[in-house]
């Protein structure tokens, strides 16, 4: 049996006094495609940069291919790519001056030639426009054509659907399917249903914890999140 | 696995480089604390007096506190763009030693507001008439000191990175620290205009600055990874 690549045991995670997620169990194989699910506000968010070790408030263990994750640190960034939910794109540069940051701080080699990784996003023509005059989904395709530069085998995507069409949403579909195929791992938040076959879901509402568990504080009941249907 | 030293130095390029771009589209930021340096010193013979030897005992001093505000002034936009548009999370997840990515950023935050403020002072100092003696110590213990302000303010830039309104706290926490950078900066130019040897202010200006390089992108790195995971 293969160990997977990313594995998460007992992970616990609270904001502001209120548990997010407890228990939660995870295993990322090479191939998988997770898609993280929940209502809003529910800590698909907070689950992602944990993942991505923006963030270290949580309690459990992390690993990375069978060793401790933190620990690992280094050797696990150089192959992850994260997409958080804002596009990290400077407005006053342009996409080509954007992607060039992006590849600038990465390590490896480049997969594609920028232009030709802006062709495939549908910004041809807008390589040295500055982004302000692009659209919301413009923006984010910006941020998406990263993916068609990394050499990262892990895929951490926050919604990375936000306001692209149906056709830009059908060839990131592909993309994302392409890359599991090759071995790669995605791991993304969406209120989309996915048309793409073999996807693992991952509900946040099964690690919600049990009714009238209060961890640190007893008298904050009256705070405590409703549990999902 | 470490990246190799050549992806560190691309990596160092690619942040100096975005950042001078930056910089050099939003000109008219970038020109604010310089205005703001020109015009208080522009003011004060017509505030206080046109006497020039008065002038003259002023000036060290009034040219070094108003530098150390105008730094000040740019210091909250350092990392404060790259938070809210989440190229912060991007810079704290890559590959590469965040204390060099630190130092790059402030290069460029200190090429494109304490170096023109060097530049500028001797010009100023005609105008405050310091005394000739001066103007080689103003240079180069602005040129030392506010590479210093910049290392040091980015500690505090840092720290209040992910509060809403931080520019009040951000003065508080760095001026104190700011203080020692003053003195002897300031101090440096009087000896000279008394006369007296300045070379020892200004070799304590550059260990303060090597002390500053060493340890304050280590704090500003520290900083920045506690600001982001609140």
């Amino acid at each position: 049996m293969t160990t997977p690549v990313i594995e998460a045991r007992g992970l616990h995670c609270e904001r502001d006094e209120r548990v997010l997620f407890c228990r939660l169990q995870l295993q990322i194989y090479p191939g998988d495609i997770v898609q993280v699910e929940g209502p809003n506000g529910s800590g698909k968010t907070t689950l992602l940069r944990i993942l991505t070790t923006v963030s270290r408030e949580f309690q459990g263990e992390l690993c990375w291919r069978g060793e401790d994750l933190h620990r690992q640190r280094l050797d696990y960034l150089n192959h992850l790519l994260y997409l958080g939910h804002l596009p990290s794109v400077k407005k006053a540069l342009s996409p080509r001056e954007n992607l060039q940051w992006f590849s600038g701080m990465g390590s490896g080699h480049k997969q594609l030639p920028i232009a030709r990784a802006l062709e495939e996003v549908g910004l041809l023509g807008f390589e040295d426009v500055p982004c302000y005059i692009l659209s919301a989904g413009q923006l984010r395709r910006v941020a998406l054509a990263r993916l068609y530069l990394t050499p990262a085998q892990i895929w951490v995507l926050d919604e990375p659907f936000t306001a692209i069409d149906k056709q830009g949403v059908a060839a990131l579909e592909s993309l994302l399917q392409e890359h599991a195929r090759g071995g790669g791992s995605v791991v993304l938040t969406t209120h989309q249903n996915l048309g793409l076959a073999g996807v693992k879901r991952l509900n946040l509402m099964d690690f919600q914890p049990p009714q009238g568990y209060y961890p640190y504080s007893p008298d904050s009941a009256g705070e405590e999140p409703e549990t999902g249907p | 696995m470490n990246a190799p030293p050549a992806a560190i130095g691309a990596a160092f390029a690619a942040i100096l480089r975005r950042d001078l771009t930056l910089a050099y589209r939003h000109r008219g930021e970038i020109a604010n604390p310089l205005v703001f340096f020109l015009i208080v010193i522009t003011m004060v013979p017509l505030g206080v007096s046109p006497d020039p030897q008065l002038l003259a005992t002023l000036a060290p001093g009034i040219i070094w506190v108003v530098a150390l505000l105008s730094t000040l002034l740019a210091l909250d936009g350092l990392f404060r763009s790259d938070f809210e548009d989440g190229s912060l999370e991007q810079l704290l997840i890559s590959p590469q030693p965040l204390y060099l990515m630190v130092l790059a950023k402030v290069l460029a935050h200190w090429l494109v507001t304490g170096l023109p403020l060097t530049l500028m002072a001797p010009l100023l100092g005609v105008m405050l008439s310091l005394p000739a003696a001066g103007y080689l110590p103003l240079c180069l213990s602005l040129l030392l000191g506010t590479a210093s302000l910049s290392l040091i303010g980015a500690i505090g830039a840092a720290l209040t990175v992910a509060l809403r309104k931080g520019g009040l706290l951000l003065s508080l926490i760095i001026m104190p620290l700011y203080a020692p950078v003053l003195i002897f900066g300031a101090g440096a130019v009087r000896s000279a205009v008394d006369g007296f040897p300045f070379a020892p202010q200004i070799a304590i200006l550059g260990a303060l600055l090597a002390l500053a390089a060493v340890l304050a992108p280590l704090a500003s790195a520290a900083a920045l990874r506690i600001s982001i995971d609140g």
